[in-house]
Formats: structure tokens, C-alpha cells, sequence
């Protein structure tokens, strides 16, 4: 095993009596990078991050999180892990403060409350019970808990949702800022938007498999692939796709004057990449629990 | 960016973890604010035996022997029942609870070793134990004319059943968790249980007038055990034949029966807790 993977995922399989959740997981995160696994609901994203928490038994394949395989993760290993699980409801009778601070004293090198409370954006709710908080309020908490610990490896299962687009940027400047400090990250997320910025390398999977990972801007050729201008033409919209935009556009530019009416050159966006990587896999992006494994899948 | 963190599969090799005692006690401290600050069970394990003693002990303020008093009788059976309520009944509804709304399973997350979980719970139950206690007594006393013993005996014999009856009673409410499917559901199945014991056991009724085959199925669970223990301290030694048919309170038997079902509760934990829902 090389020693500059943080974790190393190979072959993984879990099924629940017929249903197969992963038919053969494979996934290797260096240290200090941030992964993003896409894939629909029901793909196998909870699955597979609950198997490197050590919350599920996998039926074959190997794991390894820092070194240690997480099902004999001992507490000194878990002390390096930040997990930020889905829908919790826990904690409602607790502060916000009393929370963070509780849980910073299971770890040998806790946060203080104060900072973490501070950089995850919750001081005016510091002395609110977390039962009083919003939805999105809520979910820091989540997130501070996840971080008190100092982790090394931290996991973010949807973190952001029922944030508001300025809560979403004040998470993703928390997560580059962790990022900076060499934390590894793996982060499952339905917004393209947010893995797009905070990912080093996305892993989209489906039906129980990897299909593809590699860097955002590098996901099925998308940088590669045809372009396709647009612009406006005797009273209407041309957008033909080409291989060579530049020379295009320069041709157009002669031909038309030096200001080209509403011009645009379009590449494929990561939505359109991972639709099509999902439709040519034989799934459907908008369908529901494909293995019917568990709905907070 | 500095050297801020040097990847490496070594764990941080200067820094202590907690130990389970300190992270035992910091788990008491956190569980007894929670605990207080949920109404429900608050309600649950405080206000309704209160409520249950004060009106009981007004109603049925009639001799049941000479000397005895139903209430003084019923506060015997009232503290009795606050070991099942703090141990049993408490915790077989919380932990279901904590099982659905994702407290175990963030627990089970962190470094926090499960030992100082259940130390949490302990403290709690002993914690709230204690608490009821002390406010039973105090109504009981100022209320109802009961007689705390002043003998040093007695106090030993009301030290060791409280202690060995939470034991049991924590191992069964650990035991029967893994009993209701969810959380929401969990009341409804626990707190009939307890009522039936306190029924059938001569908390709510004088034991020696119910019937025998009630007495011999009651004899079978620990709460009949737990209330003559409990009423060998609070009651006089003349009353002992209405509850044992005897002239003595047969402590030997009350401790029998409470150790082999603490190690019933304890085997039956240990195989069947479970810290998250069914199908993992």
C-alpha cells in the first residue's frame, strides 16, 4: 500500500439478502484531498461511507482509513475520524455551546467551543437548544461536531443541506480552510455546484460502482469535448459545436464585425458530464432508491 | 501553507486520550442535564410517582395492621418502585429513543469508549435515585406519618437493596431496549410492564390480600422482592408475617432473587444491545 493514500477502497461488496448495495467499490484518496462521491439516491454513496466510518460490516473487498482496517478501528483511530452523519435529530435538550463543548472533551486535542462554534457560523445561536435551531442551523451543528476533534479524515455525508446560498459559501470557505490545514476529505453531495468547488477529484457512482473519478474539471473529457458557440445571427440563435472554439470564434469575428452579437461558448457543465455518465450506465439520475437500502441512502 | 499537518499513518503519539473514568463522569454530568430538561421523562420517573403517592396515601389513609398505615405502607412500595422507575422503566425508553434520533450511532462515531456511555447511565439512574428518594421521603414523613428507622441496621439493609436493585433493575432496562422497535413506541410498551409488577407485587394493593396464584407470579419478578426489602426498613418487624407469612422478611431470598436476575439482565445485555436500528 502506498503510504500517501489516506484511504484505499478495493473491491468492496455489501449486499442486504438480495438486494446488492456494492458490487465492487474501488476508491483511493490521498492525504490532504478533497473527494466528492456523486451518484443518485440509493447509488451506494451512505453505504460505502459508513463501511470507512466502521458503522457496517462489508461482505468482501479491503478497506483501509489511515493505515487501519475500520472494522478493529480502535478510539485512538477514531479520534482522527470527523464524521457528520445524516439527519440527526440527537442533542435537542443540549446548547449549542454545551454540545460542542461535550464533545470536544472526548478527544485528546478537542477544539475549543468557541472557535469551532465561530467557524462554523453558529455565535448568535451559541446558548440556543439545538431542538430551537432551523434546518440549516442545525446541520452546523452537525458540522461543528464533526470537526471539534481536530480529524485528520473527515466525512461529510450531505452536509449542506437546507443551507442558504450564504451559509452554503460560508461552509465552503470552512471546508477550504480545513482543506489548507491538510485535512483529508470525502463528501457526499447532491449539489454539483459544491463539489465543483471544493472537490480535488469527484468519484461518480451508480447502481453499487465506481464509474468514473477524476479531477472536476477532468470528468468525462469534459474539457476535451466539443464546445459549442452561440451567438445571435439575422434575428436568430446559431449554436453549432465545434472541436476548435478559438479558431471558430476568430472566423466568426472576421465575418461578422469585432463584437459578435450575445456571444457565448458553451462547454459541458459537471451536471451535463454526470447525467450522461449516470444514462449510460443504465440508470436513471432522477430515480428513486435503485437498491432499497435504506432511504437516507 | 505551512507544515500544518505532516501526513503520516502514525496517530498523534504525545497526546493522552481521556480515560473512560473522566469521559464516565463528563457522560453522567451531560446525561443528568439532558434528563432534566426533557419533560417527559422528568414527568415519568419524578412527578408521577409523586403525584401517584400523594393521591394513593390520601385516599387509602386506613390501618392495615396494627400500627401500619396504608400510606406508610405505600411509601415502601413507592420507593421500591423508584428503583424500577430510574433503572428499568428510564432506561428502556431512552435508549430506543436515543437509538432512533442518532445519539447512539454519533456516540459510536467518536472515541468516547462505550464503558463511559453506560457509566453516564448508571450515574444518571443512581443520580435520579437518589433525587426520588429524598422527595418520597420527604412527603412520606411530613404527609403520611412515616417513621424513618433509626436503627444502623436498617439503613444497611436499605443501602443494599437500593444498590443491588438499580444494578438489576439498570441490566434489565439495558436488556429490554432492544425490546421496542422504535423510539415513539417505546412508553407504550415499557410502562404497562411496570404497572402490571406494581399491581401484582403490593405496591398499589396490601400484597397479603391478593390472590395466591397473583402472589406466586409475582414472587417470580423482582419488584416483589425489591418491596419487602424495602418495607423491612420502613415498616415494623410485626408486619413482616403479612408479607412473607413468616415472622421474618427473608432478606437471604430478597438478595437471591435480585442477584440471579442482575445476571440474567447482565447475560441478556451484553448478548442483545444494540446501538443502532435493526437491519445494518
Amino acid at each position: 500500500m502506498a503510504d500517501d493514500k489516506a484511504i484505499v477502497v478495493s473491491g468492496v461488496t455489501k449486499s442486504y439478502g438480495d438486494v446488492v448495495a456494492l458490487r465492487g467499490v474501488n476508491l483511493e484518496i490521498v492525504y490532504g484531498q478533497c473527494v466528492a462521491l456523486l451518484g443518485p439516491n440509493g447509488a451506494g454513496k451512505t453505504v460505502t461511507t459508513e463501511i470507512l466510518e466502521g458503522y457496517r460490516k462489508r461482505d468482501g473487498g479491503d478497506v483501509v482509513v489511515l493505515g487501519t482496517d475500520p472494522n478493529h478501528g480502535d478510539r485512538r483511530w477514531k479520534s482522527r475520524l470527523g464524521i457528520v452523519l445524516q439527519d440527526a435529530r440527537d442533542l435537542a435538550d443540549l446548547t449549542v455551546r454545551e454540545s460542542v463543548k461535550h464533545f470536544s472533551s472526548y478527544y485528546p486535542d478537542g477544539r475549543s467551543s468557541d472557535d469551532v462554534i465561530s467557524a462554523v457560523g453558529l455565535v448568535e445561536k451559541a446558548d440556543a437548544k439545538a431542538g430551537q435551531l432551523s434546518g440549516g442551523q442545525r446541520r452546523r451543528l452537525d458540522v461543528a461536531l464533526g470537526i471539534v476533534g481536530r480529524p485528520d479524515v473527515l466525512f461529510l455525508d450531505e452536509p449542506t443541506t437546507g443551507f442558504d446560498p450564504e451559509a452554503r459559501r460560508q461552509f465552503w470557505e470552512l471546508i477550504d480552510a480545513l482543506k489548507g490545514e491538510g485535512t483529508t476529505i470525502l463528501l457526499t453531495t447532491h449539489y454539483l455546484d459544491e463539489a465543483e468547488h471544493l472537490a480535488d477529484r469527484v468519484a461518480v457512482i451508480n447502481r453499487g460502482r465506481v464509474l468514473a473519478m477524476e479531477s472536476p474539471e477532468a470528468l468525462g473529457n469534459r474539457q476535451k469535448s466539443q464546445a459549442v458557440v452561440q451567438w445571435q445571427e439575422d434575428g436568430a440563435q446559431k449554436s453549432p459545436s465545434t472541436a476548435t472554439p478559438t479558431a471558430f470564434v476568430g472566423e466568426l469575428a472576421q465575418r461578422l464585425g469585432p463584437e459578435i452579437p450575445e456571444l457565448a461558448i458553451l462547454r459541458p457543465t459537471l451536471e451535463d458530464v454526470y447525467l450522461r455518465l449516470i444514462a449510460d450506465d443504465g440508470g436513471d439520475p432522477g430515480s428513486a432508491d435503485i437498491t432499497g437500502v435504506g432511504s437516507h441512502d | 501553507m505551512t507544515d500544518l499537518t505532516t501526513p503520516t499513518t502514525e496517530p498523534h503519539p504525545t497526546l493522552r486520550m481521556p480515560t473512560t473514568l473522566a469521559l464516565g463522569w463528563r457522560r453522567t454530568r451531560i446525561e443528568l442535564r439532558q434528563f432534566f430538561r426533557d419533560k417527559e421523562s422528568a414527568f415519568f420517573t419524578f412527578a408521577l410517582p409523586m403525584f401517584l403517592m400523594i393521591i394513593f396515601g390520601s385516599v387509602f389513609n386506613t390501618e392495615i395492621a396494627p400500627g401500619v398505615t396504608f400510606s406508610q405502607y405505600f411509601v415502601a412500595g413507592m420507593i421500591a418502585s423508584g428503583v424500577v422507575y430510574t433503572g428499568f422503566q428510564n432506561l428502556a425508553i431512552t435508549i430506543p429513543q436515543e437509538r432512533d434520533d442518532g445519539t447512539l450511532k454519533r456516540l459510536q462515531g467518536t472515541p468516547m469508549p462505550k464503558a463511559s456511555y453506560f457509566i453516564g447511565k448508571i450515574g444518571l439512574v443512581v443520580v435520579a435515585y437518589v433525587a426520588q428518594v429524598i422527595l418520597l421521603g420527604i412527603i412520606g414523613v411530613v404527609f403520611f406519618k412515616l417513621e424513618l428507622p433509626t436503627e444502623a441496621s436498617k439503613w444497611l439493609t436499605f443501602a443494599w437493596v437500593s444498590i443491588l436493585g438499580l444494578l438489576c433493575c439498570t441490566l434489565l432496562g439495558l436488556a429490554f431496549s432492544s425490546v421496542p422497535k422504535s423510539g415513539r413506541g417505546a412508553p407504550a410498551i415499557v410502562s404497562p410492564v411496570v404497572l402490571v409488577l406494581q399491581f401484582t407485587s403490593g405496591v398499589f394493593f396490601v400484597y397479603s390480600q391478593l390472590p395466591t396464584w397473583m402472589q406466586h407470579l409475582a414472587s417470580l419478578f423482582p419488584l416483589k422482592w425489591l418491596v419487602q426489602g424495602m418495607q423491612s426498613v420502613f415498616l415494623p418487624e410485626s408486619f413482616a408475617s403479612q408479607t412473607t407469612g413468616t415472622d421474618s422478611w427473608q432478606l437471604g431470598q430478597v438478595a437471591l432473587v435480585l442477584s440471579v436476575w442482575t445476571i440474567g439482565g447482565l447475560v441478556v445485555a451484553l448478548l442483545t444491545f444494540r446501538w443502532q436500528s435493526r437491519g445494518r
